[in-house]
């Protein structure tokens, strides 16, 4: 006997049943105990067949091979710098990825980066007791200099860039502003000061908004309200 | 008997429960319950200073439980904690530890913190049904929510949710638990006052069985403040 | 890299246009709720855009301070709790938290808001003590402000327990006598960054402050309290400025009380 308890697009929270009997299959965020299948934490339920996921709606950024995340320069040490990922734990650019460049030891690592700097870079390791490495040595990784940061929760940036990066394109479009969304939840964003805050603004409202349906339009519409002009974007599946 | 309220024997007092309340925190939540009320704050997981509690096979949960100044019934309480305060941090810790898996997590921490903005008797109870759904608001991975109701023994009778008037002026036992519904276990208990062994077992049934009461108030919490209807609405019992 | 966020900071200001969109001398929205708490002897929860803040009244009786025999005592306490922004730690009160206390009990004292005398019970030997404490549940910018609001709102509504026949507190029952308030002193604190005036800062601002004033002003628009923060000087015409600035913001908060 094998009855699902939820429906796709459910909010559960931590130990919900979500289904009973051995027909349904455990996917990220559920796990199977006895014979139900359960919620590891709070999230909505993404039902494929008879795979059951959980989207996680909140929660600290964990930090996975392959991001590409907005860091910030929290050390210099002889072998290069330790940035904050905004999550626990913290990584290591070693001199080597760094830049393309050779850097001699013992050189002025500061005139790279310094303390404070927010540098855009790419998680390249993440050990079992999460000792992080990351580079420098990719396109479009740099450090950022101007503009400023906004933080938002880092399950929304998926959201916020849309399909092949339609949603920030879209923005970046209507307000003329710069801006490089990392997985972390740290959003760099540089324009000229009334058109960062429409970014700023616009951002917030996917972040509220990010499970509703139309969003895409309803993003289009602000954006074209907020900036008086209109767009011209390709029709999305949303 | 005629409770100072007027309650019946088994009726809890009125309860509100939100999610979401403190924006600077991963996870957060309040809990009134007659007029004592709780709000708890989850950050993390994140680094964990000293470094020598630090665990490679797991993130640490840490509570504290703290009265405002203004909180009491009577005089001022002085800030700094002092023993009471610390020792509901660590029966705290305790309830709600072996629901919480933080695996995924070596090296770091889990902070909660408790506040109490008013008091009426049942402060630690409210303070970890709040931190339950506090943690969960911050996708922390969890077995299951806990639930902590007070239960007390006046004259005879086994009496529900006991006030501030009952507890210290009445002098009736006080019996704080926590209930892990999954698990069907209790995951504290501590008693303030004489009872018989068969009258604990009945307080334990009775104390079992308000708490899913309030398991379910605790559920829909959560889930209101991720509906996609985006309301704001707070959760009442009545 | 400070340099940096000073002078993307600079170039909105410059343009008129703070990081919410607010003008410079605009506030985020304030709200005020009397009475929040309510075991205390007077209350009150201020909210200005995300930073929320709980005063709380408590009165006790005690003996008083041998230099003021006719006098009750008035105490400011502040506690940035951890559960309200993950950079304060716990402990006891920092550098932050005895400024945030000692500022907005100098708005209080020194404008003779409540009038001591009329806190005495016997005197020498008997007099009313007024602690308000102050907890930040979201710490985002501007306690100063949202503090002094929270406390004069909560001194507002107060009202004196009951005293039994012997002369003990009763705080289960409160009377209707309330708290001898003469005046209602309001703070504003202003920030220069740069060559620019705001008020009501946002953490990053906070951050990139050159220096601020708070100013307490009462209702007949006299100053009774300034304290000046930050590590640059100011002229004396920026001072002037500044308290212009605050004279007329209180002006504005004052209608939320």
């Amino acid at each position: 006997m094998e009855t699902l308890k939820v429906k796709n697009r459910n909010i559960v929270v931590p130990g919900e049943t979500l289904a009973e009997g051995m027909g349904f299959l455990p996917s990220r965020g559920t796990y199977r105990d006895g014979k139900t299948i359960k919620a590891k934490r709070l999230g909505m339920i993404s039902i494929d067949k008879k795979v059951i996921k959980l989207i996680p709606l909140s929660g600290a950024y964990m930090p996975k091979v392959g991001d590409k995340i907005i860091a910030k320069v929290i050390d210099i040490m002889m072998s290069g710098w330790r940035v904050d990922t905004r999550s626990a734990y913290s990584a290591v650019l070693g001199l080597k990825d760094a830049t393309s460049d050779y850097i001699a030891k013992g050189a002025d690592l500061t005139q790279y980066f310094g303390l404070g700097d927010y540098v855009l870079t790419q998680i390249t390791n993440v050990t079992s007791q999460k000792l992080i490495d990351v580079t420098m040595r990719g396109p479009g990784l740099r450090k950022l200099r101007g503009g400023r940061i906004i933080n938002i929760n880092p399950h929304k940036v998926p959201r916020v860039i849309g399909k092949e990066g339609s949603m920030v394109t879209m923005i970046k479009q209507a307000t003329e502003c710069n801006i490089l969304v990392g997985q972390n939840g740290r959003i760099w964003i540089d324009g000229e000061p009334e058109k960062e805050v429409i970014t700023e603004e616009t951002i917030n409202k996917i972040e509220k908004e990010a499970h509703t349906a139309g969003l895409t339009d309803n993003i289009k519409k602000f954006l074209e309200k907020k900036t008086g002009k209109k767009l011209e974007v390709k029709k999305n599946n949303n | 008997m005629t409770r100072v309220d007027r309650r019946k024997n088994e009726e809890l007092r009125p309860i509100t429960a939100k999610v979401g309340v403190i924006k600077n925190a991963e996870g957060s939540a309040m809990l009134k319950i007659g007029g004592t009320t709780a709000i708890a704050a989850v950050y993390g997981p994140r680094d964990l200073y000293p470094r020598f509690k630090q665990d490679p096979k797991k993130g640490l949960l840490r509570c504290d439980y703290n009265m405002m100044p203004f909180s009491g019934h009577g005089d001022r309480v002085r800030p700094g904690g002092g023993r009471r305060s610390k020792e509901i941090s660590m029966v705290t810790q305790k309830a709600i530890n072996p629901v919480i898996d933080l695996k995924n997590c070596p090296n770091a921490v889990v902070d909660v913190f408790i506040e109490l903005t008013e008091t009426d008797a049942g402060t630690r109870c409210a303070g970890i049904t709040a931190a339950a759904m506090a943690l969960a608001d911050a996708g922390i991975e969890m077995k299951d929510l806990v639930i902590a109701l007070s239960v007390g023994m006046l004259d005879g009778e086994l009496l529900v949710d006991i006030n501030g008037k009952e507890d210290c002026e009445l002098g009736a036992t006080d019996i704080p638990i926590a209930y892990i519904p999954s698990m069907d276990k209790i995951s504290l208990l501590q008693i303030d006052g004489e009872i018989t062994r068969e009258d604990l077992k009945k307080a334990l049934e009775v104390g079992k069985k308000k708490c899913l009461e309030i398991y379910e108030i605790q559920k829909k919490a959560l889930k209101q403040k991720y509906s996609t209807a985006n309301k704001t609405e707070k959760v009442k019992s009545k | 890299m400070t340099k940096d966020k000073k002078e993307h900071i600079l170039k909105a200001l410059k343009k008129g246009v703070r990081y919410d969109g607010r003008k410079l001398l605009e506030y985020r929205e304030v709200k005020v709720e009397p009475g929040f708490v309510h075991g205390a002897e007077g209350s009150a929860k201020v909210t200005i855009g995300d930073t929320e803040i709980i005063a709380g009244v408590k009165m006790a009786l005690e003996t008083p301070y041998p230099d003021t025999p006719d006098k009750g005592n008035l105490m400011v306490n502040a506690e940035l709790r951890p559960m309200s922004n993950p950079e304060f730690e716990s402990g006891p009160p920092g550098e932050q938290a005895i400024e945030l206390s000692r500022v907005v009990d100098r708005g209080i004292r020194e404008s003779k808001a409540i009038d001591q005398e009329k806190l005495c019970l016997e005197k020498g030997e008997k007099v009313w003590s007024v602690m308000i404490d102050l907890v930040p549940l979201n710490a985002s910018g501007n306690l100063f402000d949202a503090g002094s609001l929270a406390a004069i709102t909560a001194l507002k509504n107060a009202v004196f327990p009951k005293l039994t026949e012997e002369g003990i507190i009763n705080y289960d029952e409160k009377t209707k006598e309330k708290l001898p308030l003469q005046k209602e002193p309001i703070e504003v604190t202003v920030l220069k960054i740069g060559e620019f005036f705001i008020v009501d800062p946002l953490p990053e601002e906070e951050e990139q402050l050159d220096a601020r004033l708070t100013v307490a002003i009462t209702a007949d628009n006299k100053i009774c309290a300034v304290q000046k923060g930050g590590s640059e000087p100011l002229s004396i015409t920026e001072i002037d400025t500044m308290v212009g600035i605050a004279q007329d913001k209180s002006k504005e908060l004052r209608k939320k009380i």
